[in-house]
């Protein structure tokens, strides 16, 4: 049997799914914990299995499901295939990071059902499915705010205004005019990726919910894969330089804010908005070095905040909260966390020698051969944001000392999380080769067709 | 390739693997639970910087040997997207990167038997080394560097190990506070660096040192770009030189950088990282010489970076900052060198300069025991220096000028009042606005960070 036939994509979806039903009848949450862990590790093996298929044959879907329901519900193409993996790894390592006093807190079957409905979301190229699927990733949260007491309105003022303006955009993009439905829909992708002004939910989001669902709602940066999927191929150019203003405009105010906030969460909500800002930057400057900088950067940036959140996740599941607005002195006693701290906050603002390094010259160059002043745009945001890093590290790694009563290093587990994510961010930096040609393929790709062309079911990537 | 050749590349190959291998050793272990205990790290520093010096050398008479004055050292192109793009990794060998590349073993050498004994059971013993290492990396990189791209990634290493070892007493806030500024100008300098590669790049559509300025010696070079691009890159590279060897109107961080260790204050401000512009406008001098205007404002720049460092020098009241605009006024005249053309001069300079102000910051912890020792030697008090010049300015001039070189040319404060200030004002405002914005959606107090205690950490520890 070959076992590279076998319907990898969609065991990836099913797989935390089923995860998801396991999890919620364990009645102990230690058991509940290691079965996340687990299921979640399942779906990391699916995804790269996923990957492996279609880079050896080319298998995007499986066949005799394919036929039974006339036609792939999730398949994977050039784009799509390095991203599932990813957004498996967030979820395992996120999972896997889990501090044992913070176990009973963590709904884990509520973790394994997004990670099933972001999955699905980013192995489908069905706009209507898709559209589906972003709605019901948005569930989740909501739940958990509910769930924890917080407050839920701007989530929800937000969440409806882009599921109103998905469902609507899709519609009349279908139905009325390409044009006025691009336009919804370029709307519906700033509001979910946290274009300003309305970013404000995402804040929200860090300061009401767990860090956990707060990272794992952001961190796959599933408005930008709305905007390949949905907004790309039918948007006139007045809409690409839209969402190309908004962004750039946001990456430079959120990286200003980053500077200023007086708590961690907070300065890594904006931090994220800024460096999600650029992808969609780059995503919109439709030329193939801009889009594959774009690209890039869209695996360097969840990589590596998905890092520096689990690093804050860490230091707040020892201290609590923490405050910028003094020293804290944390580095004698968690000295590997501040290490992680500032490997992942430089790598995602495209540190030498780390998978942003590249991506982020590829975004500067394309944006500067589109108009400089794009160019400079994004440099400076680039450089606030090594400020901003540097000034949280100081914060709350050094300029104090206090005594600690007992041990606050890193804990195996949450080494285990983190060191294959500095791995990959350092492995990326000095052999970034194969990553940016696999980006490079599926930039021409989306330059070359609409999202209905992209290569066909069975065809093979294009290579 | 010849054989002489292929010999020469393969010494090339060490010097640079050398440091990397350096900055493993020491960096890696600790990720991983690991502790490296003093004399490891020593032996490793030792090793390494040793054999760097040795093969640097080898390569050096090698190429005087067999006539060669540029080898080439490629890593191939990292990254090719066909005609548009390409990032390659080379190391070139010539007159001025080897002469800067031994500088930078036989000092760093020093450095690390120096600082081997002076931090000694100092509990930053191996952070400082493997911030050292980083720097080592940094420089080596940055010396050899053949294309723009990776003297960028040397240039931003050495950045970063510079704030950090600024920061080094971390349990201090003014360190930390003076290492997040040297950090926020190198910033500005490595932005303006990225800037004038793209640009070049983009204008010339090579960032290779060899096609762009030809393979005859290093002073000879020739730009194939118009009077505006040159006036365009070259005022970019001014400003990165400007940032990283603190010349006006940057010269305000040098005095902070004293906080760290005295080792690295050597290495950094005296010898190699301050000197690190001059090299840039050394390593583009022909891109100076295609423009008689942009040569005339590099000479100007660091002209006036020499006067001013020695009026504010000479009201230095401590050794270190005394020694600081000391260094400063010569990187000033080496930078007027590179302007007026003579940059076999300023090569010159630059390394005595660097050697002998690495042995006069070295010596600084003990200079009131050397200069009791003269004291005693001569039987007396010795005379305070009063210049010639002095005695002939009015009291009224003098008085401001003495005002004015204690506050160090008020460039800090301009900096910090009327860019910085301003700056932060804006975006606290817009926190503002965004607390109004969510509390009015939210129908109450939306965040619940106001509640975050100011230092948990001084609080029962919750694990």
């Amino acid at each position: 049997m070959n076992l590279l036939a076998l319907p990898w994509v969609e065991l990836t979806v099913v797989t935390p799914l089923v995860g998801a039903a396991w999890v919620a009848l364990r009645a102990d949450q230690r058991r509940a914990f290691y079965g996340a862990v687990a299921f979640s590790g399942l779906t990391l093996a699916c995804a790269l299995m996923a990957w492996v298929a279609y880079a050896q044959v080319g298998w995007t879907h499986s066949e005799p499901l394919a036929a039974a329901l006339g036609r792939p519900a999730f398949e994977i193409d050039e784009l799509s295939a390095p991203l599932l993996p990813l957004v498996a790894l967030l979820y395992l390592v996120t999972t896997l990071a889990t501090a044992r006093t913070k176990m009973s807190r963590v709904a884990f079957g509520g973790l394994l059902f997004s990670a099933a409905v972001r999955l699905g979301a980013f192995a489908t190229r069905t706009p209507w499915l898709l559209v589906a699927l972003l709605v019901v990733g948005m569930v989740p949260t909501w739940i958990e705010l509910r769930a924890r007491g917080k407050p839920t309105r701007v989530y929800l003022l937000h969440a409806g205004l882009f599921v109103a303006l998905l469902v609507a955009g899709q519609a009349v993009a279908e139905r009325v005019d390409p044009a006025v439905g691009a336009t919804l829909l370029m709307l519906a992708v700033l509001v979910r990726s946290g274009t300003a002004p309305a970013h404000c939910w995402v804040v929200d989001l860090f300061e009401h919910a767990s860090f956990a669902a707060a990272l794992l709602m952001v961190a796959p940066l599933t408005g930008v894969y709305a905007a390949v999927r949905l907004v790309l191929p039918i948007a006139p150019d007045a809409v690409l330089q839209g969402i190309s203003v908004a962004s750039l405009v946001t990456a430079v105010y959120a990286a200003g804010m980053a500077l200023v906030q007086r708590e961690a969460r907070r300065f890594f909500a904006y931090l994220f908005v800024s460096m999600a800002s650029l992808v969609l930057v780059g995503l919109e400057l439709h030329t193939p070095v801009s889009l594959t900088g774009a690209l890039c950067l869209w695996i360097s940036v969840p990589l590596a905040l998905g890092g520096l959140g689990l690093t804050l996740r860490a230091l707040e599941a020892r201290y609590g909260r923490l405050s910028l607005a003094d020293y804290h002195g944390l580095y004698e006693h968690s000295p590997t966390l501040a290490a992680c701290f500032l490997l992942t906050g430089l790598a995602s603002v495209g540190f030498p020698g780390t998978l942003g390094f590249i991506a982020t010259e590829l975004l500067v160059d394309g944006a500067v051969a589109d108009r400089p002043g794009l160019g400079l745009a994004v440099v400076l945001a680039s450089a606030l944001n090594g400020v901003a890093i540097l000034r949280a590290y100081f914060l709350l790694f050094t300029g104090s000392r206090h005594a600690a009563v007992v041990p606050l290093a890193v804990t195996p587990r949450e080494r285990w999380a983190l060191v294959p994510v500095m791995v990959l961010l350092l492995a990326g930096g000095f052999f970034p080769g194969p990553g940016v040609e696999s980006r490079h393929r599926a930039a021409l790709t989306l330059l070359r067709q609409p999202a209905a062309e992209m290569p066909l079911p069975g065809e093979p990537p294009g290579r | 390739m010849t054989d002489p050749e292929t010999w020469l590349a393969g010494l090339g190959a060490g010097v640079v693997l050398l440091p990397l291998a350096q900055l493993a050793a020491l960096g890696v272990p600790p990720l991983f639970g690991v502790r490296l205990g003093e004399r490891f790290i020593t032996r490793v520093v030792q090793w390494t910087t040793g054999l760097g010096l040795v093969l640097a050398l080898a390569v050096g008479a090698g190429m005087l040997a067999v006539g060669d004055g540029h080898v080439t050292l490629s890593a191939g192109r990292w990254v090719e997207l066909g005609h548009d793009y390409h990032f390659a990794v080379k190391f070139l060998f010539d007159g001025l990167s080897v002469a800067m590349v031994v500088l930078s073993f036989t000092l760093c050498g020093v450095i690390g038997a120096f600082s081997a004994r002076y931090l000694h059971r100092e509990p930053g013993f191996h952070r400082f080394h493997v911030l050292y290492a980083v720097f080592v990396v940094g420089m080596t990189v940055a010396s050899l560097a053949g294309t723009i791209e990776t003297l960028f990634a040397g240039w931003e290493l050495v950045g970063l190990s510079s704030a950090l070892l600024v920061a080094f007493f971390h349990e201090r806030r003014l360190p930390v506070r003076n290492g997040l500024w040297v950090w926020s100008v190198y910033r500005v300098s490595d932005a303006a660096l990225l800037l004038a590669a793209v640009v070049l790049h983009h204008v010339a559509g090579e960032g290779d040192f060899d096609k762009l300025l030809g393979t005859r010696s290093w002073s000879e070079g020739v730009v194939p770009l118009t009077a505006g691009q040159v006036w365009l890159i070259g005022g970019l590279l001014l400003v990165a030189a400007a940032g990283k060897s603190a010349l006006v109107p940057f010269s305000g961080w040098l005095p902070r950088a004293m906080e760290g260790p005295t080792p690295s204050s050597a290495i950094f401000y005296g010898a190699l990282s301050v000197h690190l512009g001059a090299f840039l406008l050394l390593r583009l001098g022909p891109l100076l010489e295609a423009s008689p205007g942009l040569s005339v404002a590099v000479a100007a720049l660091g002209l006036a970076t020499a006067g001013y460092a020695a009026l504010v020098g000479s009201v230095q009241t401590d050794v270190k900052s005394a020694l600081s605009f000391a260094s400063l006024a010569q990187v000033g005249l080496i930078v007027a060198e590179i302007g007026f053309g003579l940059r076999y001069l300023a090569l010159a300079h630059l390394i005595g300069h660097a050697s002998l102000r690495t042995l006069q910051f070295l010596q600084a912890s003990s200079i009131l025991q050397q200069h009791r020792s003269i004291e005693n030697a001569v039987g007396g008090r010795l005379p305070p220096g009063t210049g010639v010049l002095s005695r002939l300015v009015p009291d009224g001039v003098r008085r401001w000028v003495y005002l004015w070189s204690l506050e160090r040319g008020y460039l800090d404060a301009f900096l910090a009042d009327y860019l910085v200030a301003p700056f932060l004002r804006l975006f606290v405002w817009c926190d503002r606005v965004e607390r109004w914005w969510t509390d009015f959606l939210t129908g109450d107090a939306s965040r619940e960070s106001d509640a975050v205690e100011l230092h948990p950490e001084e609080e029962e520890v919750r694990v």
